[in-house]
């Protein structure tokens, strides 16, 4: 029994003589914050913020938000702990009084032909809204908030989801009237990190610019969802938001917003994917020399004079190569283009939700060539007179793509001059409030043109495979936010003379396979 | 803590016995607290593994040894760059050895060995840093080895035999850094097999100049494991990917590498006794573990040892009828190249110590007992040959090992 007890003793003697090392890491003082405080580290922002990936927000997706992959390394640093408010699952979506009112995550399926094919997860999404939780949460980043929402009364009122509110800012919010950045400067952070902005523009081009670029009106009350968000009132929001969150005294990050046209949600069907056969080129060349044929004469039959009737409608005779060609977008009639219809040109956008069966197989995008059109086009090249009802046929069989599908360069052009004005103001914040920026409209762009790389890996913005995007095309994945994390943690290490470790991004997953 | 201990060692002026790569340097309870010297040290049938030339030598008729060691060792890893901090779970080993010699006459003897000269038991915390490259591996040989010793003069005896070797082999790997189905649930793989055999072959010399000197020579032939056939069972793989990673079999080869050994003893008196030794291991019969799967999947896993050296040293004093007391050293060389660090056998250069005694509890039986402590100097290494799409991703840090070996064995005489 007694040489039992002194086996069992040697035992744990011998287990317990974990070798040590000179220098641990994990021993306070290795690592140091620096001239910040790290110990109450509160985040704002939108889905970027809160780990969203793949449509949804899901469990997984939360542990991999750049402001968790940061707290972790900040533990070390001498960070305090780190709070999200997390959703029930992995499948992601969201239940209001038990009806789905978020769609379930993104996975990789394949279609019969083996082709990549990105799928709602089955399942119903298990998170209900009503359930609140209880905060406060160190991660406050609400998916779907715009900047003024931040400082926005009742966003997080149950009753008003689907109008007012925010079904996500709902489950964490102190109260139903209380503002996302109240519920975050009561926290009293010591540190903070904001990224907000991104929806101020993003909605506008997820909607193929259908919404108003409602710059010159300062009230953001009268704004749909699809609307460009002034840039005063992102100024007046922003600075608000940066006051209340350094009232204490609190160090922070500032992140600017990226071109939002070049994510793989708008670079991924190409603007010229119309790709032709020498005959079908000539057959459509053909067919838009009628079409100009044809208006020609309707201007003509207006009372418009020959030669300028002939001006206008010249512009419809379009040539098609054998090879890609650039597809055909709607436009508002007018008088310099009546029939409403142009040929993209080489900086517009198609949207990745488009319906590219349409595409392939409908002439969505070209015409819509059916027996009937091919008729009278052969009675033109006869040389015979068609009737205005067959005139009317070849009209009706163009078939352009619509304003909801595609950024056109004025669209562009006003999501890029209010997301300037953002990032000019953003900038401006950071400096007189001794924050850091962190350029990631710049990072974005270098991400775009060459890739990021990393310890083994690299990733691009190439859709699905890149590593970067996730299968919604329009959020990162856990390895994009962990990039994001990383490049956080090097700024607050320059600027703020801290030594907080880095991230590998190579151990951080992309997209998900089912 | 560790202080203290190692200030018990020193006042007890104990040896120790461990090796690199996957070798096993825990053949015989009297040999290991004498910092497992033994190609010419007679002592006991232990003598059977280290130098079977030396049986004709032993004395008794009959003699029997049996001795089991309890191994506990630790690994620590960090990486400063990303604040890493992981230490291995490993579960216990226990190694073993039985040797039998019988005197036929007086020129000749036979014996039978059974060891377990190889193995590696090393455990990570699931899904750990560096789990694309090993979670867990557990791999063991034994060693099964009849022996025949003859002695040419009063001075000069050789022995040998066969060996017939039964490996088995179980390890756990991730995939690739990241990749998860979509549960989050990390792809992973297990290779295992078990009862793979493979013949080799000892063989020894012995001379005996003087009463007092010993000097011996053994080598032990390289023994190729070749798993065939043996069960792979891939994890965690999406319903779209089964194809690409169905479960099946795999081949494997894994060299367990040959072992020259040289050495003197050298007897003072009838209580002390000296001993110096030198292995020489050809570890570089292992430049590559490569797993080729049943599904056309292969995984090429460099690892390029080069032939590393022991230098042993351990000596043995006889208080009393009752009391025998044994110290030791050794210096065990890595065969580990800079950049093939990886972490399924993380050793670097090691100092081991050595102590142990017998008590002769009758004319028949002795107890034996030793005890190891191998020391690694903390080192900064890495791993730079794991390729994920094309592309090189080191793995690395800093180490720090140790090892814990208690044995306990029995000796009979006749």
């Amino acid at each position: 029994m007694r040489k039992l007890l002194y086996i069992s003793a040697a035992l744990a003697l011998f287990s317990s003589c974990e070798p040590e090392f000179n220098e641990p890491v994990d021993e306070v003082g290795f690592y140091d914050q620096g001239e910040v405080d790290l110990t109450n580290y509160v985040a704002l922002g939108n889905s970027l913020t809160s780990g969203y990936a793949d449509g949804a927000l899901y469990l997984d997706a939360q542990q991999s938000s750049y402001p968790n992959i940061l707290a972790s390394k900040f533990a070390l640093a001498g960070g305090g702990d780190f709070t999200q408010p997390l959703m029930n699952d992995n499948i992601g979506g969201l239940l209001l009084n038990g009806t789905p009112i978020a769609a379930t995550r993104l996975v990789l399926n394949f279609d019969q032909n083996g082709n990549p094919l990105p799928v709602n997860l089955e399942g119903t999404p298990t998170t209900e809204v009503t359930n609140t939780l209880e905060g406060p949460f160190n991660n406050m980043a609400v998916p779907g908030a715009k900047s003024y929402h931040l400082v926005a009364p009742g966003y997080g009122n149950i009753a008003g989801i689907g109008t007012s509110a925010n079904p996500y800012f709902a489950r964490m919010a102190s109260s139903s009237e209380t503002t996302v950045l109240a519920d975050a400067a009561a926290q009293n952070p010591t540190f903070f990190s904001i990224w907000i902005g991104n929806n101020d523009v993003l909605t506008y081009a997820i909607s193929g610019g259908t919404g108003v670029d409602q710059t010159g009106n300062l009230n953001p009350a009268s704004y749909a969802n699809n609307d460009i968000t002034d840039p005063n009132v992102f100024a007046a929001t922003t600075s608000q938001v940066v006051s209340a969150m350094t009232a204490n005294g609190a160090k922070g990050v500032v992140i600017n917003i990226p071109d939002v046209t070049k994510i793989p949600f708008f670079t991924t069907v190409p603007n010229n994917a119309l790709v032709l056969n020498a005959e079908q080129a000539q057959q459509l060349t053909l067919f838009f020399q009628a079409v100009a044929g044809i208006t020609t004469q309707g201007l003509i039959d207006q009372g418009v004079p020959a030669a300028q009737a002939q001006q206008i409608a010249s512009q419809y005779a379009i040539t098609f190569n054998e090879g890609p060609n650039r597809w055909l977008i709607d436009t508002p009639a007018s008088q310099t283009n009546p029939l409403g219809f142009r040929q993209m040109t080489e900086e517009e956008r198609i949207v990745l939700t488009i319906d590219q069966t349409a595409l392939r197989t409908a002439g969505y995008g070209s015409v819509a060539i059916s027996n009937e059109v091919l008729q009278v086009l052969g009675k033109l090249q006869a040389g015979a007179t068609i009737t205005e009802a067959e005139a009317g046929l070849v009209l009706a069989a163009i078939n352009g793509i619509d304003d909801k599908d595609a950024l056109d360069n004025e669209e562009i052009n006003a999501i890029n001059t209010a997301r300037s004005a953002y990032n000019t103001t953003l900038s401006g914040l950071a400096q007189q409030n001794d924050l850091i920026l962190l350029d990631f409209e710049s990072l974005y762009e270098e991400i775009v043109l060459s890739g990021y790389q990393y310890n083994g890996g690299e990733i691009t913005t190439t859709f699905g495979t890149g590593g970067a995007f996730s299968l919604d095309g329009i959020h990162l994945t856990p390895r994009g936010y962990a990039v994001v994390a990383d490049e956080i943690i090097r700024a607050i290490n320059e600027s703020y003379d801290a030594n907080i470790p880095g991230v590998d991004p190579g151990n951080y997953p992309t997209i998900f396979v089912q | 803590m560790r202080t203290r201990l190692m200030t018990i060692l020193a006042l007890m002026a104990l040896g120790i016995t461990y090796a690199g790569g996957f070798r096993v340097a825990l053949q015989g309870q009297r040999a290991l607290a004498m910092g497992h010297t033994g190609v010419a040290v007679v002592n006991n049938a232990e003598v059977a593994f280290f130098n079977p030339a030396g049986m004709s030598f032993l004395e008794e008729k009959l003699s029997v040894s049996f001795g089991a060691s309890a191994v506990f060792t630790n690994i620590a890893f960090q990486n400063e760059e990303f604040g890493y901090n992981t230490r291995a779970e490993n579960p216990t080993s226990t190694p073993f050895n039985l040797y039998g010699t019988y005197k036929i006459n007086e020129k000749l003897s036979l014996g039978i060995a059974v060891y377990t000269p190889f193995g590696s038991q090393v455990t990570y915390p699931k899904n750990w840093e560096g789990s694309h490259l090993i979670n867990d591996i557990a791999l063991r040989a034994i060693f099964f080895q009849p022996t025949i010793s003859y002695k040419i003069t009063d001075k000069i005896s050789i022995g040998g035999g066969p060996i017939y070797a039964s490996g088995s082999v179980n390890f756990t790997r991730n995939l690739d850094r990241s990749t998860t189905d979509v549960n989050g649930e990390r792809l992973a793989v297990t290779i295992d097999q078990s009862g793979i055999g493979a013949w080799g072959y000892t063989a020894g010399m012995m001379f005996k100049p003087t009463e007092k000197l010993t000097m011996g020579i053994n080598y032990r032939s390289e023994i190729n494991v070749e798993a065939r056939g043996g069960n792979a069972d891939f994890q965690n793989i999406p319903e779209n990917l089964q194809g690409q990673f169905a479960d099946g079999t795999f081949d494997a080869d894994l060299p367990l590498p040959a072992e020259l050994s040289v050495g003197a003893s050298y007897r003072f008196n009838d209580q002390w006794l000296v001993a110096l030794d030198y292995n020489r291991v050809f570890w570089n019969a292992y430049d590559a573990l490569n797993v080729s799967f049943s599904n056309g999947l292969e995984s090429i896993n460099p690892r390029n040892y080069q032939d590393s050296s022991v230098y042993r040293f351990g000596f043995q004093y006889i208080a009393s009828e009752l009391f025998t007391f044994r110290g030791g050293y050794y210096f065990d060389e890595s065969p580990v190249q800079e950049g093939y660090f990886a972490p399924e056998t993380p050793r670097n250069n090691s100092n081991n110590f050595t102590a142990g005694l017998s008590v002769n509890i009758s004319d028949r039986f002795a107890i034996d007992a030793s005890f190891l402590y191998v020391h690694f100097n903390e080192i900064d290494a890495s791993y730079d040959f794991y390729q994920e799409n094309g592309q090189t991703a080191p793995f690395g840090g800093t180490y720090k090992n140790n090892v814990f070996v208690p044995g306990l064995g029995i000796t009979y005489k006749l």
